[in-house]
């Protein structure tokens, strides 16, 4: 009994003393000095095809034979708000990771990502960069945090062949929104289908798709930057913007019976052909023929309509790449060089831009999407040439947008709080979605009240 | 033998005298060692290790947070209860507070008495029971999430949603489910009802195999039918484990959280946003960080009132327990 004792005490103890040695051998690794520079980075969203994930190797494989210095690790990254807030607080982001346009300032301003400002301003093509693409990774104080990786407009997309359906022309689809409520309203009367949708989830969609409303009637959320910010959610506006969704959902009953639509399952319903209208990115065809599948013939896309008054505009927003706040200086170094190679390059180099256009087309990927300039106009339309031979897009159908886009005023998300801001409308846009008898004035008072205290905060 | 337990050492002293006081062996690291106390001791690190790294380490945590301001990436700043402040004026706690109760009030008066009545119809039938027990637990294994997504294809709001087909057979609806303030709560806890009905079904058909059968012979001699002998015999023998149960709901109710998650996200219009629903959204919610000390803050006091609730549910409920 005591020899069996004893055993089990050494073995235990050895267990300990093992657990001991790994745990000093991990935390002696990580800190193990090398010359070799190692980051990892973004690379596809989970579920890629194993094409794009070969695709991307391969473009990790030349970057380090180029840089033999550094070595890349790849992580599969797709930007979620909560998973993001997560991936930031537990410290397990990669250290170049992608963020919407809507957070970067912040995150900047807060400390969060790092100052890779010298470094940029070293790029040959930085005097390039849309000014107002560039500002939106830039913070209050002038630092450069992020670089643009895509930039979109908002859209209106549409199925032409509901159009039809509906006895519409899907040549000319609406340029008012008095045209979009009528149309909307033929399409659910003729092939009792929803003729117009709007994303009207938790998750912030709500609120996006809602500013986007009023930002094309001329209503802006806030005015002033930063937590000096004032939100004006009550403006007149986005009264006239909520009650023409009450008139289309409950008036005309154009707006189907689904009121809860994410990013995602509104994509899906729209491809599976049981939607005639919706807001979404003008890029966001490329979800659609990758994660829903639709059929070509029945894509159309068109600008958002405006309203004839001086503030009227179109919503913009992007994607940026930035670098995680505790880079060292050698990983900032490197790190940069990456977003130089992936990122910014296939915009503006000529080679890369090919070859990248060309394996998205054998990959059966859209390529030729709309888009809005991340440098100037005159690069853009180089670049353009540059892929015109591999262009995939029904671009016929896309030409309301093409031709209308760049006659529009492009405007900024709300610059602070703007989740916060987006949060606080999302409860308005679903209680007049779901509730006929909603007091509209009192709830935008509630919400503004809200986004004031968020914007106050930094939050 | 009792006298000598309970006396123990005094006893045998007194039979050997001052002396006999000195030669009763002394607990010294050695004896320690030599009486197992290491091995022990080595055994009990591990789990010492395991709940000090994943319970008592984050609620240290939980509670230092809640007393700061912090994003995890820069330096906290303590900022006393001014989180629990901030909690405490933020519109929309009362709504969370609100919209939890009448969760748990829901559950409590249709989701709570189901399993009973189930148990006792199952125990009633004489063939096959394994099966219709097999049948009520059957959600229970179906994993959450995939319940959820399932049911949220049954309560599409169109004609064609399963559920309104079904009810139109009868010339009702179509409803609009979880597209409505008002139907949203009750449909979430519905689905709550069925999906964790199961287990507590098998507790009650467990401890119904307790009662005496002479019992219900002998009511059935009386004339009793079958909701007096229910009233009578079967509720009175199994109150303690009705008390447990009531208990385990009310708390599982009060932090609600995967249903209104993955059914609405809260919504329409806060209609189902719970406390723990609030609490992720503060910590989560923004992708921006988040607010951890307000989620701290807000975890802490639903801790605290549900020990407040417990004390108070043991003591009201403790005679009758015990009768």
């Amino acid at each position: 009994m005591k020899s069996t004792r004893v055993a089990m005490t050494v073995a235990v103890a050895g267990l300990l003393a093992v657990l001991a040695g790994w745990v000093s051998s991990t935390a002696a690794g990580s800190t193990h000095a090398n010359k070799t520079i190692t980051i990892s980075v973004a690379s596809l969203i989970p579920g890629s095809t194993d094409a794009a994930v070969q695709e991307f190797n391969a473009q990790v494989a030349q970057f380090e034979k180029t840089n033999p210095s550094i070595k890349v690790n790849s992580v599969e990254y797709k930007w979620t708000a909560p998973t993001f807030a997560a991936k930031l607080a537990a410290g397990t982001l990669p250290t170049v990771f992608e963020v919407p346009f809507t957070d970067a300032r912040s995150l900047g301003d807060n400390g969060q990502l790092a100052d890779i400002t010298s470094y940029v301003k070293a790029l040959p093509y930085y005097s390039k960069y849309n000014p107002a693409v560039l500002a939106e990774g830039t913070t209050a104080k002038g630092k450069i945090v992020a670089l643009p990786k895509g930039a979109y407009a908002q859209a209106l997309h549409y199925n032409r062949s509901l159009f039809k359906e509906a006895g519409l022309d899907p040549n000319k689809p609406p340029t008012t929104w008095a045209q979009v409520r009528a149309d909307a309203k033929a399409i659910a009367q003729k092939t009792g289908k929803a003729g117009y949708v709007q994303m009207a989830k938790d998750d912030n969609t709500a609120g996006w798709i809602l500013t986007t409303l009023v930002y094309s009637l001329g209503g802006r959320m806030e005015t002033g930057i930063g937590t000096k910010a004032h939100a004006t959610l009550d403006n007149p506006k986005t009264i006239q913007a909520l009650n023409l969704l009450k008139a289309m959902r409950w008036t005309d009953n154009s707006m189907g019976s689904t009121f809860d639509y994410g990013w995602s399952d509104i994509n899906q319903a729209f491809a599976a052909g049981t939607v005639g209208m919706y807001i979404s990115g003008s890029d966001v065809y490329s979800n659609l023929v990758s994660a829903s599948n639709i059929n070509p013939s029945i894509y159309g896309l068109a600008a958002i309509p405006l309203a004839n008054s001086k503030t009227a505009g179109v919503l913009g927003g992007g994607t940026l790449a930035g670098v995680r706040p505790d880079a060292n200086a050698a990983q900032k170094a490197a790190a940069v060089k990456w977003l130089d190679f992936f990122y910014e390059r296939p915009l503006i180099d000529k080679q890369r831009a090919i070859a990248n256009a060309k394996t998205l087309a054998e990959s059966k990927q859209p390529v030729g999407v709309p888009a809005l300039p991340i440098f100037n106009k005159a690069q853009y339309d180089l670049a353009n040439t540059w892929i015109k031979p591999y262009v995939n897009v029904p671009l016929n159908q896309m030409k309301p947008f093409n031709t209308g886009i760049f006659k529009q005023q492009l405007i900024p998300e709300p610059e602070a709080s703007t989740q916060s801001v987006y949060h606080a409308l999302d409860a308005v846009v679903e209680a007049v979605l779901t509730d006929k008898n909603t007091n509209v004035v009192q709830m935008l008072q509630q919400a503004n009240s809200t986004a004031q205290t968020a914007i106050q905060q930094g939050s | 033998m009792a006298v000598v337990d309970h006396l123990g050492e005094p006893a045998l002293s007194s039979r050997r005298g001052l002396s006999g006081i000195a030669r009763v062996p002394r607990r010294t690291p050695i004896t320690w060692v030599r009486g197992g106390g290491l091995t022990t001791l080595v055994f009990l690190l591990p789990l010492l290790f395991i709940f000090g790294a994943f319970s008592w380490y984050p609620i240290v945590r939980t509670v230092i947070m809640s007393l700061q301001h912090t994003n995890l990436v820069q330096p906290a700043t303590w900022v006393g209860f001014q989180n629990f402040e901030r909690v405490w004026h933020d519109p929309l706690f009362p709504i969370a507070v609100k919209n939890t109760a009448y969760f748990a009030a829901l559950a409590l008066v249709f989701g709570y008495p189901i399993p009973l009545i189930a148990a006792v119809l199952m125990s009633e039938v004489r063939k096959r029971r394994g099966i219709y027990s097999a049948l009520a637990y059957l959600p229970v294994v179906i994993p959450p999430v995939v319940a959820v997504l399932l049911w949220k294809t049954f309560y599409d709001a169109s004609s064609t949603g399963a559920f309104n087909t079904i009810l139109s057979w009868v010339h009702l609806g179509p409803y609009p489910w979880l597209q409505s303030q008002q139907w949203a709560m009750p449909s979430l806890v519905l689905e709550s009802t069925w999906a964790n009905a199961g287990g507590t079904v098998i507790i009650y058909l467990a401890a119904l195999t307790g009662v005496q059968t002479e019992l219900y012979e002998a009511a059935s001699v009386d004339g009793a039918g079958l909701l007096r002998k229910v009233w009578h015999i079967t509720l009175p023998q199994l109150r303690g484990i009705l008390l447990v149960t009531m208990i385990l709901q009310i708390i599982g109710t009060a932090q609600v959280f995967l249903e209104p998650y993955l059914f609405t996200s809260g919504g329409p219009a806060n209609a189902t946003l719970t406390v723990l629903l609030l609490i992720y959204n503060y910590a989560f919610g923004n992708s921006l960080g988040g607010d951890y000390g307000n989620a701290t803050a807000l975890s802490l006091m639903l801790a605290g009132f549900l020990t407040l609730f417990c004390l108070f549910y043991l003591r009201a409920t403790r005679s009758w327990s015990t009768r």
